[in-house]
Protein backbone atom coordinates (compact mmCIF):
# COMPACT_ATOMS: atom_id res chain seq x y z
CA UNK A 1 0.00 0.00 0.00
CA UNK A 2 2.78 2.01 0.67
CA UNK A 3 3.97 1.84 -3.14
CA UNK A 4 0.64 2.83 -4.03
CA UNK A 5 0.69 5.90 -2.05
CA UNK A 6 3.91 7.29 -2.99
CA UNK A 7 2.68 6.39 -6.68
CA UNK A 8 -0.29 8.46 -6.05
CA UNK A 9 0.99 11.53 -4.58
CA UNK A 10 4.37 12.10 -6.80
CA UNK A 11 4.65 15.30 -8.57
CA UNK A 12 4.47 15.44 -12.24
CA UNK A 13 7.53 15.72 -14.08
CA UNK A 14 6.50 19.27 -15.88
CA UNK A 15 10.43 20.35 -16.04
CA UNK A 16 11.08 17.54 -18.08
CA UNK A 17 7.96 17.85 -20.54
CA UNK A 18 9.13 21.75 -20.78
CA UNK A 19 12.82 20.67 -21.75
CA UNK A 20 11.51 17.88 -24.10
CA UNK A 21 8.55 21.02 -25.88
CA UNK A 22 11.61 23.05 -26.40
CA UNK A 23 13.93 20.34 -27.44
CA UNK A 24 11.28 19.52 -29.96
CA UNK A 25 10.60 22.68 -31.30
CA UNK A 26 14.54 23.48 -31.45
CA UNK A 27 14.36 20.33 -33.87
CA UNK A 28 11.65 21.01 -35.78
CA UNK A 29 13.26 24.73 -36.35
CA UNK A 30 16.11 23.12 -37.68
CA UNK A 31 15.52 20.12 -40.02
CA UNK A 32 16.46 22.26 -43.07
CA UNK A 33 19.96 22.72 -41.53
CA UNK A 34 20.45 19.50 -40.67
CA UNK A 35 19.57 18.02 -43.75
CA UNK A 36 21.48 20.50 -45.68
CA UNK A 37 24.47 19.80 -42.82
CA UNK A 38 24.49 16.01 -43.32
CA UNK A 39 24.29 16.29 -47.29
CA UNK A 40 27.37 18.75 -47.04
CA UNK A 41 29.35 15.91 -44.78
CA UNK A 42 28.97 13.41 -47.20
CA UNK A 43 29.88 15.07 -50.03
CA UNK A 44 26.88 15.44 -51.90
CA UNK A 45 25.23 18.27 -54.09
CA UNK A 46 21.35 18.73 -54.05
CA UNK A 47 22.41 19.32 -58.14
CA UNK A 48 22.51 15.28 -58.59
CA UNK A 49 19.75 12.95 -58.44
CA UNK A 50 21.35 11.51 -55.76
CA UNK A 51 21.45 14.20 -53.59
CA UNK A 52 18.63 15.27 -54.22
CA UNK A 53 16.77 11.94 -52.89
CA UNK A 54 19.17 11.82 -49.78
CA UNK A 55 17.84 15.46 -48.86
CA UNK A 56 14.28 14.87 -49.24
CA UNK A 57 15.16 11.49 -47.06
CA UNK A 58 17.21 13.30 -44.56
CA UNK A 59 14.43 16.32 -44.22
CA UNK A 60 11.23 14.19 -44.30
CA UNK A 61 12.28 11.45 -41.90
CA UNK A 62 12.86 13.60 -38.75
CA UNK A 63 10.11 15.85 -39.88
CA UNK A 64 7.33 12.89 -39.68
CA UNK A 65 8.64 11.27 -37.36
CA UNK A 66 8.83 14.87 -34.68
CA UNK A 67 5.11 15.76 -35.73
CA UNK A 68 4.10 11.79 -34.85
CA UNK A 69 6.00 11.88 -31.30
CA UNK A 70 4.55 15.33 -30.78
CA UNK A 71 0.95 14.70 -31.67
CA UNK A 72 0.67 11.13 -30.46
CA UNK A 73 2.29 12.09 -26.84
CA UNK A 74 -0.96 15.11 -26.24
CA UNK A 75 -2.90 12.57 -27.59
CA UNK A 76 -1.77 10.10 -25.02
CA UNK A 77 -2.43 12.50 -22.32
CA UNK A 78 -5.98 13.64 -24.36
CA UNK A 79 -7.09 9.78 -23.86
CA UNK A 80 -6.34 9.36 -19.69
CA UNK A 81 -9.58 12.57 -20.01
CA UNK A 82 -11.79 10.67 -22.18
CA UNK A 83 -12.58 6.57 -21.44
CA UNK A 84 -15.50 4.68 -23.13
CA UNK A 85 -17.70 4.58 -20.25
CA UNK A 86 -17.58 8.85 -20.64
CA UNK A 87 -18.19 8.88 -24.37
CA UNK A 88 -20.98 6.51 -24.03
CA UNK A 89 -22.80 9.23 -21.10
CA UNK A 90 -22.28 12.11 -23.56
CA UNK A 91 -23.69 10.63 -26.35
CA UNK A 92 -26.93 8.80 -24.32
CA UNK A 93 -30.14 10.04 -25.50
CA UNK A 94 -28.99 12.07 -27.96
CA UNK A 95 -31.05 12.35 -31.20
CA UNK A 96 -29.75 11.72 -34.89
CA UNK A 97 -28.21 15.04 -36.22
CA UNK A 98 -26.40 16.66 -33.35
CA UNK A 99 -25.73 13.23 -32.03
CA UNK A 100 -23.96 12.12 -35.08
CA UNK A 101 -21.80 14.81 -34.88
CA UNK A 102 -20.65 14.70 -31.41
CA UNK A 103 -20.37 11.36 -31.93
CA UNK A 104 -18.12 11.53 -35.23
CA UNK A 105 -15.57 13.83 -33.39
CA UNK A 106 -15.77 11.73 -30.19
CA UNK A 107 -14.46 9.10 -32.65
CA UNK A 108 -11.33 10.92 -33.22
CA UNK A 109 -9.84 11.72 -29.69
CA UNK A 110 -11.65 8.38 -27.69
CA UNK A 111 -9.18 5.53 -27.26
CA UNK A 112 -9.90 2.72 -29.67
CA UNK A 113 -8.35 -0.11 -31.20
CA UNK A 114 -9.83 -2.26 -33.67
CA UNK A 115 -10.62 -5.05 -31.42
CA UNK A 116 -12.64 -3.25 -28.59
CA UNK A 117 -15.41 -1.93 -31.74
CA UNK A 118 -17.41 -4.51 -31.26
CA UNK A 119 -17.89 -4.05 -27.21
CA UNK A 120 -18.00 -0.60 -27.73
CA UNK A 121 -21.02 -0.99 -30.41
CA UNK A 122 -23.11 -3.20 -28.26
CA UNK A 123 -21.98 -1.04 -25.07
CA UNK A 124 -23.28 2.06 -26.63
CA UNK A 125 -26.95 0.86 -27.93
CA UNK A 126 -27.32 -1.05 -24.19
CA UNK A 127 -27.04 2.65 -22.84
CA UNK A 128 -29.77 3.71 -25.39
CA UNK A 129 -27.49 5.33 -27.88
CA UNK A 130 -29.29 5.29 -31.22
CA UNK A 131 -27.68 3.55 -33.95
CA UNK A 132 -27.35 5.94 -36.73
CA UNK A 133 -25.23 7.70 -34.03
CA UNK A 134 -23.65 4.64 -33.05
CA UNK A 135 -22.82 4.40 -36.24
CA UNK A 136 -20.78 7.60 -36.74
CA UNK A 137 -18.84 6.87 -33.60
CA UNK A 138 -17.37 3.23 -35.02
CA UNK A 139 -16.59 4.82 -38.55
CA UNK A 140 -14.97 7.93 -37.42
CA UNK A 141 -12.91 6.06 -34.33
CA UNK A 142 -10.70 4.03 -36.75
CA UNK A 143 -10.76 6.46 -40.09
CA UNK A 144 -9.55 9.62 -38.38
CA UNK A 145 -7.05 8.98 -36.11
CA UNK A 146 -4.07 11.17 -34.68
CA UNK A 147 -1.74 8.94 -36.60
CA UNK A 148 -2.68 9.17 -40.05
CA UNK A 149 -3.43 12.92 -39.61
CA UNK A 150 0.30 12.99 -38.37
CA UNK A 151 1.37 11.21 -41.00
CA UNK A 152 -0.82 13.39 -43.89
CA UNK A 153 0.38 16.41 -42.43
CA UNK A 154 4.31 15.34 -41.85
CA UNK A 155 4.62 14.38 -45.54
CA UNK A 156 1.98 16.41 -47.79
CA UNK A 157 1.23 19.60 -45.28
CA UNK A 158 -1.42 20.92 -42.95
CA UNK A 159 -4.01 21.20 -45.64
CA UNK A 160 -4.31 17.59 -46.84
CA UNK A 161 -4.70 17.16 -43.45
CA UNK A 162 -6.86 19.29 -42.42
CA UNK A 163 -9.16 18.23 -45.76
CA UNK A 164 -8.56 14.42 -44.24
CA UNK A 165 -9.98 15.14 -41.19
CA UNK A 166 -13.28 17.31 -42.76
CA UNK A 167 -14.25 14.88 -45.39
CA UNK A 168 -13.69 11.79 -42.75
CA UNK A 169 -15.17 13.47 -40.52
CA UNK A 170 -18.17 14.04 -43.03
CA UNK A 171 -18.41 10.46 -43.96
CA UNK A 172 -19.16 9.61 -40.89
CA UNK A 173 -21.50 11.99 -39.93
CA UNK A 174 -23.38 11.44 -43.20
CA UNK A 175 -23.30 7.69 -42.98
CA UNK A 176 -24.66 7.37 -39.43
CA UNK A 177 -27.40 9.22 -40.19
CA UNK A 178 -28.43 7.42 -43.27
CA UNK A 179 -28.02 4.40 -41.56
CA UNK A 180 -30.32 6.11 -38.74
CA UNK A 181 -32.92 6.43 -41.17
CA UNK A 182 -32.89 3.52 -42.23
CA UNK A 183 -34.57 2.16 -39.26
CA UNK A 184 -32.68 -0.81 -39.44
CA UNK A 185 -32.57 -1.74 -35.68
CA UNK A 186 -34.54 -5.67 -36.55
CA UNK A 187 -31.17 -6.28 -38.38
CA UNK A 188 -29.37 -6.35 -35.33
CA UNK A 189 -28.80 -9.75 -33.22
CA UNK A 190 -31.49 -10.71 -31.21
CA UNK A 191 -28.94 -10.69 -28.12
CA UNK A 192 -28.04 -7.14 -28.73
CA UNK A 193 -31.59 -6.16 -28.96
CA UNK A 194 -32.39 -7.67 -25.20
CA UNK A 195 -29.18 -6.10 -23.79
CA UNK A 196 -30.68 -2.64 -25.04
CA UNK A 197 -33.04 -2.79 -21.83
CA UNK A 198 -30.45 -4.51 -19.21
CA UNK A 199 -28.59 -1.80 -17.48
CA UNK A 200 -25.48 -1.59 -17.82
CA UNK A 201 -22.89 -0.96 -14.71
CA UNK A 202 -21.22 2.13 -14.87
CA UNK A 203 -17.06 1.33 -13.77
CA UNK A 204 -16.34 4.53 -11.66
CA UNK A 205 -12.97 5.01 -12.15
CA UNK A 206 -10.40 7.19 -10.26
CA UNK A 207 -9.20 10.44 -12.09
CA UNK A 208 -5.71 10.05 -12.68
CA UNK A 209 -3.22 12.47 -11.53
CA UNK A 210 -0.81 14.82 -14.10
CA UNK A 211 2.17 12.38 -13.02
CA UNK A 212 0.13 9.45 -14.19
CA UNK A 213 -1.65 11.20 -17.68
CA UNK A 214 2.12 12.30 -18.32
CA UNK A 215 3.36 8.72 -18.01
CA UNK A 216 0.72 7.77 -20.55
CA UNK A 217 1.20 10.37 -22.79
CA UNK A 218 5.20 8.66 -22.48
CA UNK A 219 3.35 5.14 -23.05
CA UNK A 220 1.17 6.07 -25.92
CA UNK A 221 4.27 7.62 -28.01
CA UNK A 222 6.81 4.49 -27.00
CA UNK A 223 3.76 2.06 -28.41
CA UNK A 224 2.92 4.13 -31.31
CA UNK A 225 6.13 5.22 -33.07
CA UNK A 226 7.79 2.01 -31.78
CA UNK A 227 5.66 0.59 -34.12
CA UNK A 228 5.05 3.04 -37.00
CA UNK A 229 8.78 3.60 -37.37
CA UNK A 230 9.98 1.20 -39.62
CA UNK A 231 6.94 2.23 -42.15
CA UNK A 232 7.81 5.59 -42.02
CA UNK A 233 11.35 4.90 -42.98
CA UNK A 234 10.47 2.46 -45.60
CA UNK A 235 8.15 4.73 -47.33
CA UNK A 236 10.18 7.88 -47.27
CA UNK A 237 13.12 5.81 -48.04
CA UNK A 238 10.73 4.64 -51.13
CA UNK A 239 9.63 8.59 -52.07
CA UNK A 240 13.03 9.40 -51.61
CA UNK A 241 13.93 6.42 -54.88
CA UNK A 242 11.14 7.75 -56.41
CA UNK A 243 11.67 11.61 -55.67
CA UNK A 244 14.73 11.57 -57.75
CA UNK A 245 14.73 8.68 -60.45
CA UNK A 246 11.46 7.39 -61.46
CA UNK A 247 9.68 9.59 -64.18
CA UNK A 248 6.64 11.58 -62.20
CA UNK A 249 3.32 11.06 -64.11
CA UNK A 250 4.64 7.31 -64.38
CA UNK A 251 0.84 6.52 -62.64
CA UNK A 252 -0.64 9.30 -64.18
CA UNK A 253 -2.27 7.63 -66.95
CA UNK A 254 -4.22 4.60 -64.63
CA UNK A 255 -4.62 6.65 -61.30
CA UNK A 256 -4.42 10.48 -62.41
CA UNK A 257 -6.99 12.98 -62.07
CA UNK A 258 -7.86 12.34 -65.59
CA UNK A 259 -8.96 9.10 -65.28
CA UNK A 260 -12.42 9.21 -63.14
CA UNK A 261 -12.94 5.71 -62.92
CA UNK A 262 -9.75 5.12 -60.65
CA UNK A 263 -11.62 6.43 -57.66
CA UNK A 264 -14.20 4.00 -57.49
CA UNK A 265 -11.65 1.40 -58.10
CA UNK A 266 -9.27 2.37 -55.67
CA UNK A 267 -11.89 2.08 -52.87
CA UNK A 268 -13.54 -1.28 -54.53
CA UNK A 269 -10.15 -2.54 -53.88
CA UNK A 270 -9.53 -1.00 -50.73
CA UNK A 271 -12.22 -1.89 -48.92
CA UNK A 272 -11.53 -5.74 -48.48
CA UNK A 273 -8.02 -5.37 -47.30
CA UNK A 274 -7.01 -4.34 -43.51
CA UNK A 275 -3.66 -2.28 -42.82
CA UNK A 276 -3.29 0.47 -40.05
CA UNK A 277 -2.58 4.21 -41.31
CA UNK A 278 1.07 3.25 -40.86
CA UNK A 279 1.10 0.35 -42.87
CA UNK A 280 -0.07 1.80 -45.95
CA UNK A 281 2.34 5.09 -45.91
CA UNK A 282 4.97 3.47 -48.26
CA UNK A 283 2.17 2.62 -50.96
CA UNK A 284 0.65 6.12 -50.70
CA UNK A 285 3.91 7.48 -50.98
CA UNK A 286 5.23 5.68 -53.93
CA UNK A 287 1.85 6.00 -55.74
CA UNK A 288 1.78 9.97 -54.89
CA UNK A 289 5.51 9.66 -56.67
CA UNK A 290 4.94 8.20 -59.60
CA UNK A 291 1.80 10.87 -60.26
CA UNK A 292 -1.16 9.45 -58.98
CA UNK A 293 -3.43 11.69 -57.99
CA UNK A 294 -3.80 12.67 -54.31
CA UNK A 295 -7.76 12.35 -53.82
CA UNK A 296 -7.48 8.71 -55.25
CA UNK A 297 -4.62 7.81 -53.07
CA UNK A 298 -6.42 9.19 -50.30
CA UNK A 299 -9.87 7.74 -50.49
CA UNK A 300 -7.60 4.11 -51.17
CA UNK A 301 -6.20 4.98 -47.84
CA UNK A 302 -9.43 5.83 -46.25
CA UNK A 303 -11.42 2.23 -47.56
CA UNK A 304 -8.61 0.38 -46.43
CA UNK A 305 -8.52 1.93 -42.86
CA UNK A 306 -12.29 2.27 -42.09
CA UNK A 307 -13.65 -1.00 -43.98
CA UNK A 308 -11.80 -4.31 -44.04
CA UNK A 309 -13.10 -7.84 -44.30
CA UNK A 310 -11.76 -9.01 -41.06
CA UNK A 311 -14.07 -6.49 -39.49
CA UNK A 312 -17.13 -7.44 -40.63
CA UNK A 313 -16.54 -10.88 -39.92
CA UNK A 314 -16.51 -9.14 -36.37
CA UNK A 315 -19.61 -7.83 -36.92
CA UNK A 316 -21.53 -9.93 -37.84
CA UNK A 317 -21.80 -11.79 -34.12
CA UNK A 318 -24.05 -8.50 -33.68
CA UNK A 319 -25.24 -7.70 -36.70
CA UNK A 320 -27.04 -9.32 -39.72
CA UNK A 321 -26.26 -9.08 -42.93
CA UNK A 322 -28.25 -6.43 -44.54
CA UNK A 323 -26.94 -4.18 -41.88
CA UNK A 324 -23.79 -5.14 -42.35
CA UNK A 325 -23.48 -4.45 -46.54
CA UNK A 326 -25.92 -0.86 -46.00
CA UNK A 327 -23.08 0.23 -43.14
CA UNK A 328 -20.14 -1.02 -45.86
CA UNK A 329 -22.46 0.55 -49.18
CA UNK A 330 -22.77 3.59 -47.30
CA UNK A 331 -19.25 4.36 -45.98
CA UNK A 332 -18.17 3.16 -49.51
CA UNK A 333 -20.08 5.17 -51.21
CA UNK A 334 -19.21 8.32 -48.90
CA UNK A 335 -15.73 7.74 -49.45
CA UNK A 336 -15.61 7.49 -53.48
CA UNK A 337 -17.24 11.62 -53.00
CA UNK A 338 -14.50 12.22 -50.70
CA UNK A 339 -11.77 10.98 -53.50
CA UNK A 340 -13.74 13.06 -56.23
CA UNK A 341 -13.78 16.22 -53.80
CA UNK A 342 -10.22 15.88 -53.33
CA UNK A 343 -9.23 15.36 -56.58
CA UNK A 344 -11.70 18.55 -57.58
CA UNK A 345 -9.85 20.76 -54.66
CA UNK A 346 -6.35 19.94 -54.91
CA UNK B 1 -9.36 -16.66 -1.37
CA UNK B 2 -10.01 -13.94 -4.00
CA UNK B 3 -11.95 -14.58 -6.87
CA UNK B 4 -10.15 -13.12 -10.15
CA UNK B 5 -12.05 -13.27 -13.79
CA UNK B 6 -10.03 -11.51 -16.69
CA UNK B 7 -12.62 -10.58 -19.29
CA UNK B 8 -11.04 -10.19 -22.94
CA UNK B 9 -11.61 -11.88 -26.64
CA UNK B 10 -8.81 -13.65 -28.19
CA UNK B 11 -8.00 -10.82 -30.75
CA UNK B 12 -6.52 -8.36 -27.99
CA UNK B 13 -2.98 -9.57 -26.51
CA UNK B 14 -3.06 -7.55 -23.79
CA UNK B 15 -5.54 -10.19 -22.15
CA UNK B 16 -3.11 -13.19 -22.17
CA UNK B 17 -0.58 -10.64 -20.32
CA UNK B 18 -3.03 -9.17 -18.00
CA UNK B 19 -4.29 -12.82 -16.45
CA UNK B 20 -0.03 -13.00 -15.86
CA UNK B 21 0.66 -10.03 -14.29
CA UNK B 22 -1.91 -10.72 -11.68
CA UNK B 23 -0.83 -14.35 -11.22
CA UNK B 24 2.64 -13.22 -10.80
CA UNK B 25 1.63 -10.41 -8.00
CA UNK B 26 -0.44 -12.97 -6.65
CA UNK B 27 2.49 -15.35 -5.79
CA UNK B 28 5.01 -12.62 -4.91
CA UNK B 29 2.34 -11.32 -2.38
CA UNK B 30 1.47 -15.13 -1.06
CA UNK B 31 -2.35 -14.21 -1.95
CA UNK B 32 -4.38 -17.22 -2.74
CA UNK B 33 -6.42 -16.33 -6.10
CA UNK B 34 -8.31 -18.28 -8.51
CA UNK B 35 -8.00 -17.07 -11.66
CA UNK B 36 -10.63 -17.07 -14.42
CA UNK B 37 -10.85 -15.95 -18.38
CA UNK B 38 -14.13 -15.06 -20.10
CA UNK B 39 -13.37 -15.08 -23.78
CA UNK B 40 -17.63 -15.50 -24.96
CA UNK B 41 -18.15 -11.42 -25.98
CA UNK B 42 -21.73 -12.26 -24.09
CA UNK B 43 -21.07 -13.10 -21.23
CA UNK B 44 -18.12 -10.24 -21.44
CA UNK B 45 -20.67 -7.53 -22.65
CA UNK B 46 -23.02 -8.86 -19.18
CA UNK B 47 -20.45 -7.03 -17.22
CA UNK B 48 -21.04 -3.77 -18.81
CA UNK B 49 -17.77 -3.20 -20.28
CA UNK B 50 -16.73 -1.59 -23.29
CA UNK B 51 -13.21 -1.87 -23.50
CA UNK B 52 -10.93 -4.32 -22.72
CA UNK B 53 -9.05 -6.26 -20.88
CA UNK B 54 -11.76 -6.04 -17.94
CA UNK B 55 -10.70 -7.23 -14.37
CA UNK B 56 -13.20 -8.96 -12.27
CA UNK B 57 -12.21 -9.03 -8.54
CA UNK B 58 -14.86 -11.05 -6.44
CA UNK B 59 -17.60 -10.17 -8.56
CA UNK B 60 -16.92 -6.53 -8.62
CA UNK B 61 -15.63 -5.00 -12.05
CA UNK B 62 -12.19 -3.13 -11.27
CA UNK B 63 -10.64 -2.23 -14.19
CA UNK B 64 -11.26 -2.06 -17.78
CA UNK B 65 -9.40 -0.92 -20.93
CA UNK B 66 -5.42 -1.55 -20.41
CA UNK B 67 -3.35 -3.71 -18.77
CA UNK B 68 -3.49 -2.87 -15.01
CA UNK B 69 -0.50 -1.55 -13.23
CA UNK B 70 1.43 -3.54 -10.55
CA UNK B 71 0.51 -0.89 -8.38
CA UNK B 72 -3.22 -1.13 -9.28
CA UNK B 73 -3.35 -4.79 -8.59
CA UNK B 74 -1.48 -4.98 -5.36
CA UNK B 75 -4.10 -2.65 -4.37
CA UNK B 76 -6.84 -5.11 -5.42
CA UNK B 77 -5.33 -8.52 -4.25
CA UNK B 78 -4.45 -6.51 -0.21
CA UNK B 79 -7.97 -5.68 0.65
Amino acid sequence: MTTLAAGMSRRAPWGGVLLAGALWIAAYANLTLFADSVLALAALSRETHLGEAVHFFLYDTPKVLLLLTGIVFIMGIVHTFISPQRTRAMLSGRRLGVGNVFAATLGIVTPFCSCSAVPLFVGFLSAGVPLGVTFSFLISAPMVNEVALALLFGMFGWKVAALYLVLGLSVAIVSGLIIGRLGMERYLEDWVRAMHNSNPIDLALERPSWASRIDAGVVYVKDIVGKVWPYVFIGIALGAGIHGYVPEDFMASIMGREAWWSVPIAVLIGVPMYSSAAGLIPVVEALIGKGAALGTVLAFMMSVIALSLPEMIILRKVLKLPLIATFAGVVAAGIVIVGYVFNAVL
Amino acid sequence: MKNVIVLGTACCGNCENTIKLIAGAAKDMGVDIRIEKVENLQDIMAYGIMSMPGVVIDGKVVHAGSMPSREKINGWLNT
